[in-house]
């Protein structure tokens, strides 16, 4: 047998050799050959092994939804698995394989699981494999997972590529008033109309050239149809993406595209991404999406050398390639007979055996014209030959059934089962499906959703039908604008002269057949009986039990074979079995288009402080708070961070320490209403607030649990200043929005997120405010009666900066919070460093904002988890009982009252040279086990107290654990640790050096 | 019945497959009953099957509108774990983790547990230092946890984007070695063919469209397939819950549904042998490869409520740029399909296994997206519940009255937010 | 995708918006009953259907709206403003 390129024919451009290699060996091809129709001149039948039994495989189609041959191409960081080699095109230099087989597609040792096929029935591996064999026994998970080591290393196809994908994609936006899918007859005219109507039209085409089956046609007749049509929507400014597919479609008229930019490419290009992923939003789609012809079930229907017929006419009238010499065509449908004549005068020598008892005469005849054999009620049973194929037998009908009628010698066998229409992207927005019993297949139902069907996707056959089609799509699109279209009368579904003869599968009496209906996953027409003898009888069941279906290709030609199997076995009509619903994406898109650009350091945004650059500059390393980056410690001369906090948290204890909070959240409340506003929000009270004064605020849920905590600054009868914490800021705006536009609009009160806005920087230590005086224009701002405890002015540094300073303490040492435009942050730092040096002072990070939080038990968002409430936290002092705020009602709950939830504690090791580990669970000494009397949030080393210290809640408080010793238990790192419970406030409780 | 065994495999090779029978019969249903399960997904199967096994009962029927298994029981991602933190939660996902462990043996029916481990991922000492919290948990109640720091990490699962350039470089995971995948729809059908052993109707196309009332009782379901009675009934109907109940007359749940998504990949040779989870920067996402081949991944909820069982591109992008941030091996690997199912989100991310306000009604509901690891535990405590008309202690808690009395259990501290929870 | 009309903005992706809850919860006072108050924090009528619910503006007008939707086919009926005042000012001026 051979297959072969013809000297002439085809629109493949014999001047341009392109050369490839396949399987280690050099080949070559032309310009406008896919890969699969390059293999085929090259005579390359065997291209796959088959996942199941790594049966040989071959060219089975020529387009998406193609079975055998998936090969893998690209090297090295560029090996892409999983390709159909039939939707390729071939280009220069491009290194293709096989794969699921070893050594090589021609000779796989893999294909002896082959001859244990009839053990391996659908679902047989839910029978097996769990214990000890062969009864099964034993208990527990450790016999399967060595049997799961060996199936996960046979499953699978294509090599899972291991090095990151060097290639670069993108994700780009679209709107239209109406998107073609599809170029063909349908969807060219379509757009057409649609476009002349003054509509804007994306015309999208998942092949290299525009034009559908036109591109098929062997007659000139069709070329110059196609030509003027792309003229046309050229002229009326269609905008045209070749290459794209539409792999979805979303509600609202979204549509996902996939555009691949250089798959086609020898070397790609530096400046173009590999694909690219379209959000398209068009008001109106044309679905032209054309339809697939499907196989029948017979045996080894899944032979090199079996194709559908209509693969064989694009092969040959398309890419000049004569896929066989000796042709048998199965089929139950006229739509063969085209093909076959185009076939017969390449000078193959063609049988038609046609399942149909009778056909027309003028079939028959030009059949005959064509020097092509007919055999009416014939059907194909069984392919000969193995790697290839040598010969067909048939049947012939034998009343209603088939009877063995003898052997035909052939190279290629075709075959037609009828036809399905591409309905996929319709199913994606839940559109239905009816069976139409005289074309024996699903034609989609009206959709009201400006979805329109066109074409041979919505069941006509002919090619001049097809256009009519188009052009009424177009025109009901043009309708949904509510312009005026002409009117047409849509085409019938269907247009074969002679009806189709349902057929799905031939089974002959006393011969074993193997017949794939799915041949991807190797799902046989044997195991279809079998689900259906096990009870696995709908669709969605005999899906999940067979695999059917579940292949690269959704089963676009498998499905209703499978269907039509059931309802035989079931003894009801197709329609009663049902559909699957198709997902998508129609055809597989690659994870890198999807993402896009966002992936790397661009997964998420990074968010700097206006200081970012000065902080490294002055010996930052950055630690990540959310998608902040914030100094984490300043190492000096080869300091470890433990050296660097310590320094930092003693300096700042000592003289005086500089820290970025610019990531607080920071916003604007202003109007007549805030002081209400906030006096609602938080649950301490806000309403005798002075003007020039701050006060820390602790707001809740609904629910009663704690949300965020923060200082806000009066600076006007109708305007505050709002900190939040850095993890909470989106958070806490968010809510306030609500609470003002949903639930109270009552109020007179803008909020404002002015978090970019102000950089901020915390100045703490006993010679916080001499240096702090020393930045301001006027010391006497920075007085002790001026600006007292909590007091907050608006002033400026030195040289003129407006700023705002409050006298506010997270550290517990005298502290201020200076802020400025963002603009002036790097200076401000300047400023502040400068003074501060001469003092002794230093820079510090979070892992020392840390240390002096801790020591002072001042909670953070490892403490305020959204399971805490205001008593567990300890600051249920301020909770008013003068006043109702948000979740007052809730927090009071009886679980939420129980004295003996864990409360906020201090915990120092027994012995001082120890220490122990965040995340360390607090247990009695006596029970080392189960949920412990509470937990660890965080750890330090407390230079003032001279040992490691923490911070965590224990049931009831410190209080109730007064001279005991509990278990701070560790199993994942370092076992048990002795400690004590103490108040949480561990240096200086009395608050007297913020307040001194 | 003929066992599942590999010698009835062997056998049946031999001799055509002919020695298979139904994995379950279709029964027209009985006008009564003693224990009405409606939904014939995970949760139903597993608290019928316990029910005739734990409790001897008999004249049970499940009722299921569509297919048994149709629902989320063949939407989800099959990962099994048990790293719940919360007293209540951690007892009983430790036994769902248990009973996973011999569900194979137990069913006679491989449902392909796999305890490949299953990996959080870690970025800063604050999120070691809370998995830690958890994990310690684990190990103190009897379940099993470990810390691995980067090189442990890398040596186990290489292929992960180690680059001290990422946007959040890894540091290392938590890991619970015991946890893994199981092969879904198995589950599925295990649980309906060793329930219909022992006696159990399941009912499918048998849609529930009316609930008749009578003294604070449910007196008969009206179904598509005629008015069928019981002594007791169990609703297990994720994704329906709220309209079931509102069917009995009995107003609002703390419930809200809303739409997960999930993922897979073309089929590949193995890539990643552990389930692999991520959560930085407001992601979540997690990953393992079937034992078929496809990477089988999903993310975080649509963020909108929804009973729609359709994909939408935002998550799909989403979740596609997480899986090329820790793997970046993945960039030509194609997204094969993608669906989703219906979530009933409850208000603290935890389920309810609960008497009702109606004598003989049980309420089993409110899995957010936790649903299918804990359908062995659900089942069964939901089985001893009906059975003896008492909560275990293990889900005393596990009420529809716990919010009033401000008990939450919490396992991410989101709140009163169903779409927060996962 | 759904695709919201913004009624300051106009038509938008919903991945622009962030999704609110049950727009006909009515939150009781501060200072009602821990019943009230636990109704409306957590109990949901949950309709499968149209349903008046919130979303957020949050990447555009940052307003909050009232859409009315269905939770099933997504198919929106109405859009308004949320805050009451700027609802009613909306549909003054048109």
């Amino acid at each position: 047998m051979s297959a072969r390129r013809l000297s002439t024919g085809g629109r493949v451009d014999r001047s341009q050799t392109l050369s490839f290699k396949w399987e280690g060996r050099d080949y070559s091809g032309y310009a406008g050959d896919t890969l699969a129709s390059a293999l085929m001149a090259n005579n390359q039948r065997l291209v796959g092994r088959s996942f199941k039994y790594h049966r040989p495989r071959g060219i089975m189609s020529a387009g998406v939804e193609e079975s055998g041959a998936i090969v893998s191409i690209g090297e090295g960081a560029r090996h892409e698995p999983n390709v159909r080699a039939t939707t390729q095109q071939l280009f220069d230099g491009l290194v293709a394989r096989g794969q699921n087989a070893w050594p090589s597609v021609g000779f796989d040792m893999g294909a002896v699981t082959g001859l244990f096929s009839r053990f391996f029935a659908a679902g047989f591996y839910y029978k097996t494999f769990m214990g000890i064999p062969p009864f099964e026994w034993g208990s527990g998970t450790g016999i399967w997972m060595q049997y799961e080591k060996l199936i996960r290393k046979a499953a699978g196809m294509g090599d899972a590529p291991s090095a990151p994908d060097p290639d670069s994609y993108e994700h780009a936006h679209d709107h239209c008033d109406v998107l073609v899918v599809g170029s063909g007859p349908a969807g060219l005219n379509a757009a057409v109309s649609a476009a002349r109507a003054g509509l804007d039209v994306i015309l999208v085409e998942q092949d290299f050239e525009l034009g559908g089956d036109f591109l098929n046609q062997p007659d000139a007749e069709a070329e110059i149809k196609r030509t003027n049509l792309i003229a046309l929507i050229k002229a009326v400014n269609v905008r045209i993406m070749t290459r794209t597919t539409a792999f979805g479609l979303y509600e609202y008229g979204v549509a996902g595209l996939l555009e691949q930019v250089t798959d086609h490419m020898a070397s790609g290009s530096e400046h173009l991404p590999r694909q690219r992923f379209w959000t398209v939003r068009a008001k109106s789609t044309v679905l032209a999406t054309g339809a697939l012809e499907r196989s029948i079930a017979f045996g080894n229907n899944d032979r090199p050398g079996v194709m559908t017929v209509a693969a064989a006419g694009v092969y040959l009238n398309r890419y000049g390639v004569l896929a066989g010499e000796k042709i048998a065509i199965a089929t139950n449908n006229d739509s063969v007979y085209q093909t076959a004549g185009d076939l017969s005068r390449a000078d193959a020598t063609v049988s038609i055996f046609d399942a149909r008892k009778e056909v027309s005469h003028a079939l028959g005849e030009a059949a005959e014209r064509d020097g092509i054999t007919v055999q009416l009620a014939m059907a194909p049973m069984n392919v000969l030959g193995s790697k290839t194929v040598s010969g067909l037998s048939l049947a012939i009908a034998n009343g209603d059934d088939w009877k063995a009628g003898g052997t035909r010698s052939c190279d290629l066998v075709l075959v037609s089962g009828g036809w399905s229409p591409v309905a996929s992207l319709l199913s994606h927005r839940g559109g239905k499906l009816s069976w139409d019993s005289e074309n024996a297949c699903f034609v989609p139902n009206t959709f009201s959703d400006r979805i329109h069907m066109a074409g041979s996707a919505a069941g006509v056959w002919n090619l001049d039908d097809c256009e009519v089609s188009g052009m009424v799509a177009g025109a009901a699109a043009v309708k949904d604008f509510g312009k005026s279209a002409p009117s047409m009368s849509a085409p019938m579904v269907g247009g074969w002269e002679n009806p189709i003869r349902p057929l799905y599968e031939i089974k002959v009496a006393g011969e074993k057949l193997k017949s794939f209906v799915d041949p991807q996953h190797d799902v046989t027409a044997a195991d279809v009986r079998l689900a259906h003898r096990e009870g696995f009888v709908s669709v969605e069941h005999l899906k999940r039990y067979t695999t059917l279906g579940m292949a690269n290709d959704q089963g676009k030609m498998g499905n209703i074979i499978g269907l039509a199997l059931m309802a035989e076995a079931l003894g009801k009509e197709i329609p009663e079995v049902g559909t699957t619903t198709f997902r998508p994406p129609y055809t597989p898109v690659s994870i890198g288009a999807l993402c896009g650009r966002n992936s790397g350091s661009h997964f998420r945004p990074l968010r700097r402080t206006p200081m970012h650059d000065w902080n490294l500059d002055h010996g930052a390393t950055m630690t990540d708070a959310g998608l902040w980056q914030r100094p984490w410690y300043f190492a000096r001369d080869g300091e470890t961070i433990t050296e660097a906090y310590i320094r930092e948290a003693t300096t700042t204890r000592s003289a005086v320490g500089l820290c970025d909070v610019t990531s607080l959240g920071k916003i604007a409340v202003q109007g007549p209403d805030a002081t209400e506003f906030l006096n609602r929000v938080y649950t301490n009270p806000f309403a005798k607030l002075p003007i020039g004064k701050a006060r820390y605020g602790i707001m809740l849920r609904d629910d009663g649990l704690v949300m965020d905590d923060g200082t806000t600054w009066r600076l006007s009868e109708t305007e505050y200043f709002m900190t939040t914490t850095t993890a909470h800021a989106g958070k806490v705006m968010v809510w306030l929005e609500e609470l003002l536009q949903v639930r109270w609009p009552d109020l007179k009160v803008h909020v404002t997120s002015v978090s970019d806005q102000w950089a901020g920087c915390a100045v703490a230590g006993p010679k916080s405010r001499a240096c702090l005086a020393a930045c301001v224009e006027d010391p006497a701002v920075m007085e002790n009666d001026v600006l007292p405890f909590m007091g907050v002015i608006e002033t400026t540094l030195k040289g003129g900066t407006p700023c705002r300073i409050a006298r506010i303490s997270f550290s517990g040492e005298m502290a201020f919070e200076v802020y400025v435009p963002s603009d002036y942050a790097p200076a401000m730092m300047q400023i502040l460093w400068d003074e501060a040096q001469p003092l002794q002072g230093c820079l510090y990070g979070t892992e020392a904002l840390g240390t002096l939080r801790i020591e002072k038990g001042h909670v953070t968002g490892a403490e305020l988890d959204g399971r805490v409430n205001i008593d567990d936290a300890g600051l249920g002092k301020m909770a008013s009982d003068k006043k109702s705020y948000v979740g007052d009602t809730l927090r009071k709950r009886p679980e939420m009252l129980r004295e003996d939830r864990p409360r906020l504690v201090g915990i120092f090791p027994k012995d001082r040279q120890q220490t122990f580990n965040g995340g360390a669970l607090l247990c009695k000494a006596d029970t080392v086990s189960g949920f412990g009397e509470g937990w660890i949030t965080g750890v330090t080393h407390s230079p003032e107290l001279g040992h490691w210290i923490g911070i965590g809640f224990v049931s009831g408080g410190h209080e109730a654990w007064a001279g005991q010793t509990l278990v701070a238990a560790d199993p994942l790192r370092k076992g048990n640790v002795d400690v004590e419970v103490v108040s949480p406030h561990m240096v200086d409780p009395g608050g007297e050096r913020m307040h001194g | 019945m003929t066992r599942f065994s590999g010698w009835n495999v062997f056998w049946n090779g031999l001799t055509g497959q002919t020695g298979w029978q139904r994995q379950w019969r279709d029964p027209e249903p009985k006008p009564h009953y003693d224990i009405l399960i409606v939904g014939a997904g995970l949760h139903g199967l597993a608290t019928a099957y316990y029910l005739a096994k734990n409790h001897g009962l008999k004249n049970i029927a499940v009722l299921e509108k569509g297919w048994l298994g149709g629902g989320n029981a063949g939407r989800n991602t099959t990962i099994v774990r048990s790293n719940y933190m919360m007293p209540g939660n951690r007892e009983f996902y430790e036994h769902s983790l248990k009973l996973w462990e011999n569900l194979s043996h137990d069913l006679n029916y491989n449902v392909m547990f796999s305890q490949r481990a299953h990996v959080s991922l870690l970025h800063s000492p604050a999120a070691r230092d809370a998995a830690a919290r958890r994990y310690n948990t684990m190990r103190l109640t009897g379940s099993d946890g470990e810390l691995w720091n980067l090189e442990t990490l890398k040596a186990n699962v290489p292929l992960l984007n180690y680059s001290p350039d990422a946007r959040f470089p890894i540091t290392g995971a938590a890991v619970q070695r015991r946890a893994g995948t199981a092969r879904h729809d198995a589950v599925a059908w295990g649980y309906a063919r060793a329930a219909d052993q022992l006696g159990v109707d399941i009912i499918q196309n048998c849609e529930v469209i009316g609930v008749t009332r009578k003294n604070g009782q449910i007196e008969n379901l009206e179904t598509s397939r005629g008015s069928i009675g019981a002594k007791k009934i169990g609703f297990a109907v994720a994704g329906n819950s709220s309209r079931l109940w509102d069917m009995a007359g009995l107003g609002t749940l703390p419930i809200e549904s809303h739409k997960l998504q999930a993922f897979v990949s073309e089929p590949l040779k193995p890539l990643l042998d552990q389930v692999v989870v991520f959560g930085v920067g407001g992601a979540h996402f997690y990953i393992s490869q079937s034992n078929k081949g496809g990477m089988v991944f999903g993310g975080d909820l649509d963020w909108y409520k929804s009973y729609a069982q359709r994909g939408n591109l935002p998550i799909v992008q989403d979740v596609a740029e997480c899986a090329m941030s820790i793997l970046p091996c993945l960039g030509r690997v194609r997204l094969l399909r993608h669906w989703s199912g219906v979530m009933d989100m409850s208000m603290d991310g935890s389920p309810f296994i609960c008497k009702t306000p109606l004598d003989n009604l049980y309420l089993n509901a409110g899995w957010n997206y936790g649903g299918f690891k804990a359908s062995p535990a659900s089942g069964w405590y939901f089985a001893d519940l009906i059975a003896n008309d008492r909560p275990h202690q293990f889900i005393v808690n596990h009420d529809l009255k716990r919010f009033e009395r401000g008990y939450n259990i919490d396992e991410r501290g989101a709140g009163p937010d169903p779409k927060l929870h996962g | 995708m759904i695709r919201i009309p913004c009624p300051f903005c106009g038509e938008r992706d919903h991945s622009e918006f962030s999704y609110g809850g049950d727009a006909t919860i009515e939150y009781p006072a501060l200072d009602a009953s821990i019943a009230n108050w636990h109704d409306a924090v957590f109990q949901r009528q949950n309709i499968c259907g149209m349903q008046f619910e919130t979303w957020q503006h949050l990447n555009g007008c940052r307003m909050w709206l009232v859409v009315e939707r269905d939770t099933m086919s997504h198919e929106i009926r109405s859009v308004r403003p949320a805050h009451t005042g700027m609802a009613k000012a909306l549909e003054d001026e048109t």
